[in-house]
C-alpha cells in the first residue's frame, strides 16, 4: 500500500529501524545502492501514468536545483573558458582553446595540481589506518563510548572557516599556541612559522585536514561496523579466534565496501579542496599550498582572468570526473556485485 | 500510511512552488527604484548607495554624519551607507560590477582598473557634471582621467613610505631617520642588536611585499623609463632587474618579522600593521592610511597604541639608481559614480570634496586631502610630514599593480612574493611581468 521509502530506511549499513519502515517497501524515484536496505519490484495497482506523474513530482525540485545550480554554471564556465573576458561587459574576444593551453602550461597550475595529488594520497594514507584503528577501538564496549565518539566527531561538525581561523591563530609564529607550547618544552618551530615556511606549510595543511576529517572517516567506519553480522563474530569466537584475528579476518574484509566508499569521498574532497586552504594560508606562502581551486579563484577574482579561471575549472572538473570513473571502474566495481549478493541474503 | 504519502507529496509540491517563486522573484530587483536615472529633482524620493572603507572609529562616525547632513540639505534623498573593511569592499565591488549592480558612489583607485571599468561601461563620465570640483582639485584628478575625460574625484592622495616607532629608534640608538640605504642597513643592524625586529611586512597578501620592489624600481629607473614601460609594456630596461637585486640584498639582511610570508597586512594584532601598532616591530612600509588602520587595531584591543611615537620617512635613496630620490610611489582614492546612478549621486560626490567635508576629513586624519584648502588641517605630525613630501615630489608613480591593471599587477606581485620566499630570482620577476604583459596585448 505504501510505495515511498522515507529517509529512515536509508541509513548506510545500519539495520533499518522497524518503527518507521517496512523492509519490503519499494523505492520510488531514487536508486538505493546501500546494503541492508530492503527492495523488491514495484507492485502498484495504478497505471503507469500515475507513476510517471509521481516520479515527476518528486524529482522536479531536485532537478530544478540541479539545473539551476549545477548544469547552468557548468555550461557557463565552459562558455567563458573560450573567451578572454575581464569579468564584465560582453563576451567579445573568442580565443578558442588558448585559455586551456595557458592553464596547462602554467607552472603555478602544475604546482597546484601536484599539491592536490599529494593531499589525495596523504589524506587516505593517514586517515585510513588512523581512522580504522580508532573505529575498532571505539567499537568495543566501554565506559564513555558515546562521549568519546562525540569528541572525535566534533571537528567535522565545526565550520571549515571557523576551524581554519582557529588553526591560523594557533600557527602564528612565536605568539601562537603551537610555538608557545613548543618553546615551553625547549623546542622551536620553523623560524617562519608552520604556515609561513615553504617546507612546512603543506604538511601543516595536511595535519589540519586530518584533524578535521578524521571524525568523518571514523563515523563512517563505525556505521560500517554495525553492519557486520553478529553471527560471524560468534562463529569466529567459537572457532577460537583471538580479537586480533577477528579484526583482521572478519571485520576489515566485511568493512571493505565502506572503506572504498570513504576513500572515494575523501579523494573527491581532496581534489576540490578550497576553503580550509584559503582561510589557513590563502594558497601561500608563495603558492606552497595552492590547490587547483585556489588557483582558479586567484586567476578569476584576483587577476580578473575569468577565461583562464573557467578553463582551469573545466580542467578540474575533468580531472575529478576521470579519477572518479577510474575509481568506480577498478576499485568500486567489486562492491557492486558484492552488495547484490548480500542484499539477496538480507531480504530473503 | 496513505495519508503520510500525500503529506510527503504535498511537501515536494510546496518545495517546487517555492523554488519557482524564488526564481521568478530574482527578475525584478528591489533596488530598482533607487537607481532609476535622472531622479535629481527636489522633492522626489531618491536613494543613493555609497560604499566606503572607513569602517572603524571616528572615520565611520564622521561619514555617517556626512550622509545625514547631505540628506538634511537635500530633502527626498536617502543615502544608504555601507562601511566595509578595505579588502572586503574590493571583493564586494568586484562582484557588484559583474552583476551590473554597482553602488551609486564607490571608490576608484585609478590606473588599469579604472580603464577597464570605463571600457566596460561601469563608470560615469562626470567631466561636465562635476566641472567645478574638478577645477578646484587641479592636477590631482589627472590619475582619474581616461582619454581626457574625468571619471572620479580623488579625495585622498598619498605616498608610500616607512612608518616607524620613534621610541624604538631611540632605544636602538638611531638618531635620525635613514636617508640612504647605507644608513638604512646601519639602522637595521642597530635595531637587531637591540633585540628589536626591524621591519614587518604582510607578504601573505602580496601587495605589501610588492611595494618594496615598486619602490626599488622607482629609485633604480628614471621617470621616462617607468612612464614608457607603462604604455609600451616593455620591461627590458636593466633597471627593473636592478630593482629585484636591491630587494634581494635587503632580504639577505633578514630584517623582517618571523613568519612574514604568512603575515596579513592589516587585520588584527598579528598583522604587519598590528605589529607596528603594538610596538613589536620598529618600521613598516605602508601607505598614508596606516595611522587609521593602526588606530582601528589598537581600539579593538583596548590599548593606547603607538600614539605620538609614530613618525614617517620616505623610501631611502639607492647609490646606483637612475631615479630621482624625491620621486614617490603613491596613489589615491577617488569617489566615482556608477553609470546609471541618479544625479544626486554626483552631487553627493561633489559634496564629499567640498571645503567643509575635506576639512573634517583632514582633521580626523582619515587621509591626505586633495582639496587645497584642507591641507593645513592635517593635525597628525607624521601625516603632515608625509604631505610635505607628497607636495614636493617631482613625480608620483601610481602603485604598479594598480597602474598596470590586475592581470599584470597580480602576476607581478606573486613573483615578488616568490622572491621573498626564496623561490624566484630578480630576473624571474621581470620575465613573469613581461609574460603577463604580453598576454594582455
Amino acid at each position: 500500500m505504501i510505495d515511498v521509502a522515507d529517509e529512515a530506511t536509508a541509513q548506510m549499513g545500519a539495520p533499518a529501524s522497524p518503527a518507521t519502515s517496512n523492509p519490503t517497501v519499494p523505492v520510488a524515484g531514487r536508486a538505493s545502492a546501500r546494503p541492508a536496505t530492503g527492495r523488491s519490484a514495484g507492485r502498484r495497482g495504478s497505471g503507469p501514468f500515475r507513476k510517471g506523474l509521481e516520479i515527476t513530482l518528486f524529482v522536479a525540485p531536485a532537478l530544478a536545483l540541479l539545473g539551476l545550480f549545477v548544469v547552468v554554471p557548468i555550461a557557463r564556465a565552459v562558455q567563458i573558458s573560450f573567451f578572454k573576458w575581464k569579468g564584465y561587459g560582453d563576451f567579445e574576444r573568442f580565443v578558442g582553446l588558448d585559455n586551456y593551453r595557458r592553464v596547462l602550461e602554467n607552472p603555478e597550475f602544475i604546482e597546484a595540481f601536484q599539491h592536490n595529488m599529494i593531499i589525495v594520497v596523504a589524506s587516505i594514507a593517514i586517515q585510513l589506518p588512523l581512522g580504522l584503528a580508532i573505529a575498532l577501538l571505539l567499537n568495543r564496549k566501554m565506559r564513555g563510548q558515546g562521549i568519546l565518539r562525540t569528541i572525535i566527531f566534533v571537528p567535522y561538525v565545526l565550520s571549515e572557516v571557523i576551524a581554519g581561523v582557529i588553526w591560523y591563530q594557533m600557527f602564528v609564529p612565536n605568539e601562537g599556541i603551537i610555538d608557545t607550547v613548543l618553546s615551553s618544552v625547549g623546542l622551536s618551530g620553523p623560524k617562519q612559522g608552520f604556515t609561513g615556511s615553504l617546507e612546512w606549510a603543506l604538511p601543516a595543511v595536511i595535519a589540519v585536514l586530518t584533524w578535521k576529517y578524521l571524525g568523518m572517516a571514523i563515523i563512517l567506519f563505525l556505521a560500517g561496523l554495525q553492519g557486520v553480522p553478529e553471527e560471524l563474530y560468534e562463529a569466529a569466537q567459537l572457532d577460537g579466534a583471538s580479537w586480533w584475528q577477528i579484526q583482521r579476518r572478519v571485520t576489515i574484509p566485511m568493512l571493505g565496501p565502506t572503506l572504498r566508499t570513504w576513500a572515494f569521498l575523501s579523494m573527491i574532497g581532496s581534489l576540490q579542496l578550497f576553503d580550509m586552504v584559503w582561510v589557513l594560508t590563502g594558497g601561500g606562502p608563495a603558492n606552497a599550498t595552492s590547490t587547483m581551486a585556489t588557483f582558479l579563484v586567484q586567476q578569476g577574482t584576483q587577476r580578473s582572468n575569468y577565461g583562464i579561471a573557467s578553463a582551469a575549472s573545466v580542467i578540474l572538473f575533468i580531472v575529478a570526473l576521470v579519477m572518479a570513473l577510474l575509481y568506480q571502474r577498478f576499485i568500486m566495481n567489486r562492491d557492486n556485485t558484492a552488495t547484490v549478493v548480500r542484499r539477496k541474503k538480507v531480504s530473503r | 500510511m496513505a495519508r503520510m504519502r500525500r503529506a510527503t507529496a504535498g511537501i515536494a509540491l510546496a518545495t517546487t512552488i517555492a523554488l519557482l517563486a524564488a526564481c521568478s522573484n530574482g527578475g525584478d530587483s528591489p533596488s530598482g527604484d533607487g537607481t532609476t536615472g535622472g531622479g535629481g529633482d527636489k522633492g522626489e524620493k531618491v536613494t543613493i548607495s555609497w560604499w566606503h572603507n572607513s569602517n572603524t572609529g571616528d572615520g565611520k562616525v564622521y561619514y555617517d554624519k556626512v550622509a545625514k547632513d547631505f540628506e538634511a540639505a537635500n530633502p527626498g534623498v536617502t543615502v544608504e551607507v555601507s562601511a566595509m573593511q578595505h579588502e572586503d569592499m574590493i571583493t564586494k565591488l568586484e562582484a557588484a560590477f559583474q552583476a551590473g549592480d554597482a553602488p551609486d558612489i564607490y571608490m576608484e583607485r585609478g590606473g588599469g582598473e579604472l580603464r577597464d571599468h570605463v571600457n566596460a561601461g561601469i563608470t560615469k563620465d562626470i567631466s561636465d557634471a562635476a566641472a567645478e570640483t574638478i577645477a578646484k582639485l587641479g592636477g590631482s584628478v589627472a590619475g582619474f582621467q581616461v582619454e581626457g575625460k574625468t571619471y572620479a574625484l580623488p579625495f585622498s592622495l598619498g605616498v608610500v613610505g616607512f612608518w616607524y616607532n620613534k621610541a624604538l629608534f631611540e632605544q636602538a640608538g638611531i638618531s635620525a631617520p635613514p636617508a640612504t640605504w647605507d644608513e638604512m642597513y646601519a639602522a637595521i643592524d642597530k635595531l637587531k642588536a637591540a633585540g628589536i625586529t626591524p621591519l614587518s611586512v604582510g607578504a601573505g597578501e602580496g601587495w605589501p611585499a610588492a611595494h618594496y620592489w615598486y619602490q626599488f624600481a622607482l629609485r633604480q629607473c628614471s621617470q621616462d623609463t617607468l612612464v614608457g614601460a607603462l604604455s609600451s609594456y616593455d620591461f627590458s630596461d636593466p633597471c627593473f632587474l636592478r630593482a629585484g637585486e636591491s630587494l634581494q640584498e635587503l632580504l639577505d639582511a633578514e630584517p623582517f618579522n618571523d613568519g612574514f610570508l604568512s603575515t596579513v597586512a592589516q587585520k588584527g594584532p598579528s598583522s604587519a600593521s598590528g605589529m607596528l601598532a603594538t610596538g613589536k616591530v620598529a618600521i613598516e612600509l605602508q601607505g598614508h592610511w596606516e595611522p587609521g588602520v593602526m588606530q582601528g587595531i589598537t581600539d579593538e584591543l583596548g590599548e593606547d597604541g603607538i600614539g605620538s611615537n609614530l613618525a614617517w620617512f620616505a623610501f631611502p635613496a639607492v647609490s646606483n639608481g637612475d631615479g630621482d630620490p624625491a620621486a614617490q610611489l603613491g596613489g589615491g582614492d577617488a569617489w566615482a559614480v556608477s553609470k546609471d546612478a541618479p544625479d544626486a549621486a554626483v552631487d553627493f560626490a561633489q559634496y564629499l570634496l567640498s571645503d567643509e567635508i575635506q576639512k573634517g576629513f583632514a582633521e580626523l586624519d582619515m587621509g591626505l586631502p586633495t582639496n587645497p584648502t584642507a591641507s593645513k588641517y592635517v593635525s597628525d605630525a607624521a601625516l603632515a610630514s608625509l604631505l610635505e613630501v607628497r607636495d614636493a615630489a617631482p613625480f608620483i608613480q601610481l602603485y604598479f599593480d594598480t597602474a598596470f591593471g590586475k592581470a599584470i599587477g597580480d602576476a607581478m606581485n606573486a613573483k615578488i612574493v616568490d622572491l621573498f620566499a626564496g623561490k624566484a630570482s630578480p630576473q624571474d620577476i621581470v620575465d613573469a611581468t613581461q609574460a603577463a604583459a604580453d598576454a594582455e596585448k
